[in-house]
């Protein structure tokens, strides 16, 4: 039994780049399929329980010393809230501004920027990594969140912490949420203090969230109100925050 | 038709049709296959979101006039307007209507997954088939170390490491000449050095740097930052492991078709392989040329 079949080097690169790209075409179709989308989505919920199982809840994000910091911290996103609202508390130096803490807490918070500047305070210095790929070091000041949840007295039914902004894209206000694991992480802050200077606008004045575990986009800039949630379900579009509402980022950053 | 998994291959020659890949290393190849061709697909289009790389820390290529603040790449696929330009170091090479054909897309939407741009759905397909690639991988190292298939097939003989034997198998594959009969079933030097390099240094290599991105990973395991010298650095080497095992894929794809892509290609996909006929030695060659069979 002989066979001959003629395969010249050009055909079968042809066939190959050919395959390649009729491959990948394949792929793009699949990616329109809503179920095959969910499918992949199973990697970020293994990612998520394999990376909580295999560190301490309380694992700390490395910090770095003053001499590794970017030269300069980058902004990115949006830079300038549009809302009047804002405007008018940029305007007054956020001297009438308040963080609103309620949802599932037994003792609703309003505090005052020169509350939260009195209370006890956490600086670390911490690598900010973009989704996108790029990654800057900076010097954040600001109140541990674990503090600010412990005294508006969480409710047993809490499951997640809301940010709700004062900046928006197109109509949609932006808006992030962790798990309560981030929530009392020592180094999850509300940040009012950058680079040993006070927060400035385009970085999220007067108060952004760090948490540190996680990518860029989780870190909410111009936080207006933090919210205690038994379920995401009810907020924007249900998918935990406004980029993961938009354009399907994932909920769990820690990837 | 005859069974050469234990390698008892007394009596073939030549023509023979024997059973060369078990299923599961089949199985495993076009798994493999497949999602490497994902993984590299969903990770130009990831690299497109950021077509810069860094060496250290940090670096964010943030600059806007007037600003003294640079974090300087040492590899950028630009789009100049009408120009696409790939920088490497002072190098300016350039790449318009191939790379750096619009502001998001340093590749071609036809190298990327998905062809246009969306880093959420990049982001999902490599991040799934990062498990689909690393999970079988740790199974087959542990079921070959156990079956020593790596230490019967893959670790160079003693023979194999000295340098005249080395040697001979560099001229032998610069002239394109490989063993016949019942040889060809046996890996030789360089084979086995590509095979191990990409089991036990490229794949490795590639999940560390890719761990490091991960700040969830790098709050478990900080030593991720020293061993790769920063998450700018991780994603640098990152991108050098894939641009090797683009490598490797190319010469691989290149020798199949060498060695003769039919019969290669079918002991993939059914197992069988047919032995290379011996040619008789020509007469301008000495018996010292000759290799041993």
């Amino acid at each position: 039994m002989t066979f001959s079949l003629n395969v010249t080097r050009r055909s079968l690169v042809a066939g190959a780049t050919t395959g390649a790209g009729l491959l990948l075409s394949g792929c793009d179709k699949l990616a329109q399929n809503p179920q095959f989308m969910d499918m992949l989505g199973t990697g970020e919920k293994l990612t998520y329980r394999v990376q909580r199982s295999i560190s301490d809840r309380a694992a700390l994000a490395p910090e770095f010393g003053a001499s590794q910091m970017s030269p300069h911290f980058r902004t990115n996103g949006n830079t300038m809230p549009s809302s009047t609202e804002y405007a008018a508390h940029m305007a007054e130096n956020f001297a009438n501004w308040k963080l609103v803490v309620d949802g599932l807490v037994a003792n609703p918070l309003s505090l005052s920027l020169a509350d939260l500047q009195s209370m006890p305070k956490r600086t670390q210095i911490t690598s900010h990594n973009c989704v996108e790929g790029w990654t800057a070091i900076g010097k954040w000041t600001g109140v541990p969140l674990g503090m600010l949840l412990k005294r508006a007295n969480l409710r047993p039914q809490a499951k997640y912490i809301v940010f709700h902004c004062a900046d928006s894209f197109g109509a949609a206000p932006y808006y992030e949420s962790i798990d309560l694991i981030d929530g009392f992480h020592p180094q999850t802050i509300l940040a009012w203090g950058l680079n040993d200077a006070m927060l400035p606008v385009g970085n999220g004045a007067p108060l952004r969230l760090r948490v540190e575990r996680q990518l860029g986009y989780k870190q909410a800039k111009y936080v207006m109100r933090v919210e205690a949630v038994d379920s995401l379900a009810h907020i924007g579009q249900g998918r935990g925050g406004l980029w993961e509402d938009m354009i399907n980022y994932e909920w769990y950053a820690g990837i | 038709m005859a069974d050469t998994e234990g390698h008892d291959t007394a009596g073939l020659k030549g023509g023979d049709l024997v059973k060369r890949h078990s299923i599961s290393t089949r199985l495993w190849h076009w798994l493999n296959a497949f999602t490497i061709f994902t993984m590299i697909g969903s990770g130009l289009m990831i690299f497109n979101a950021h077509p810069h790389l860094y060496w250290g820390n940090y670096g964010t290529n943030y600059w806007q006039p007037g600003s003294a603040f640079y974090d300087h790449p040492w590899l950028e696929i630009v789009n100049h307007g009408t120009k696409g330009e790939l920088i490497i170091g002072s190098m300016h090479i350039n790449t318009t209507g191939v790379l750096g054909v619009s502001r998001f897309e340093s590749f071609p939407g036809w190298m990327t997954l998905p062809g246009s741009y969306s880093l959420a759905v990049a982001r999902r397909w490599h991040l799934f088939f990062a498990w689909v690639l690393v999970l079988p991988w740790v199974a087959y190292l542990l079921v070959s170390l156990f079956n020593r298939h790596i230490q019967r097939d893959l670790a160079p003989t003693r023979a194999e490491l000295t340098p005249k034997a080395i040697w001979q198998d560099i001229i032998d594959h610069a002239k394109l000449k490989f063993p016949k009969g019942a040889a060809a079933l046996h890996h030789n030097f360089l084979q086995k050095l590509a095979y191990l390099s990409v089991l036990f240094a490229l794949i490795p290599t590639m999940i560390l740097s890719g761990l490091t991105l991960s700040p969830g990973m790098t709050a478990a395991w900080p030593w991720l930052l020293w061993l790769m010298g920063g998450r700018a650095s991780a994603r640098s080497v990152h991108f050098i492991c894939m641009s090797l095992i683009v490598g490797f894929i190319v010469v691989h794809l290149a020798l199949v078709v060498v060695v003769g892509p039919y019969n290669e290609i079918r002991s993939m996909i059914t197992g069988k392989f047919r032995l290379p006929r011996e040619k008789a030695p020509k007469p301008s060659l000495t018996p010292a040329q000759e290799p041993a069979e």
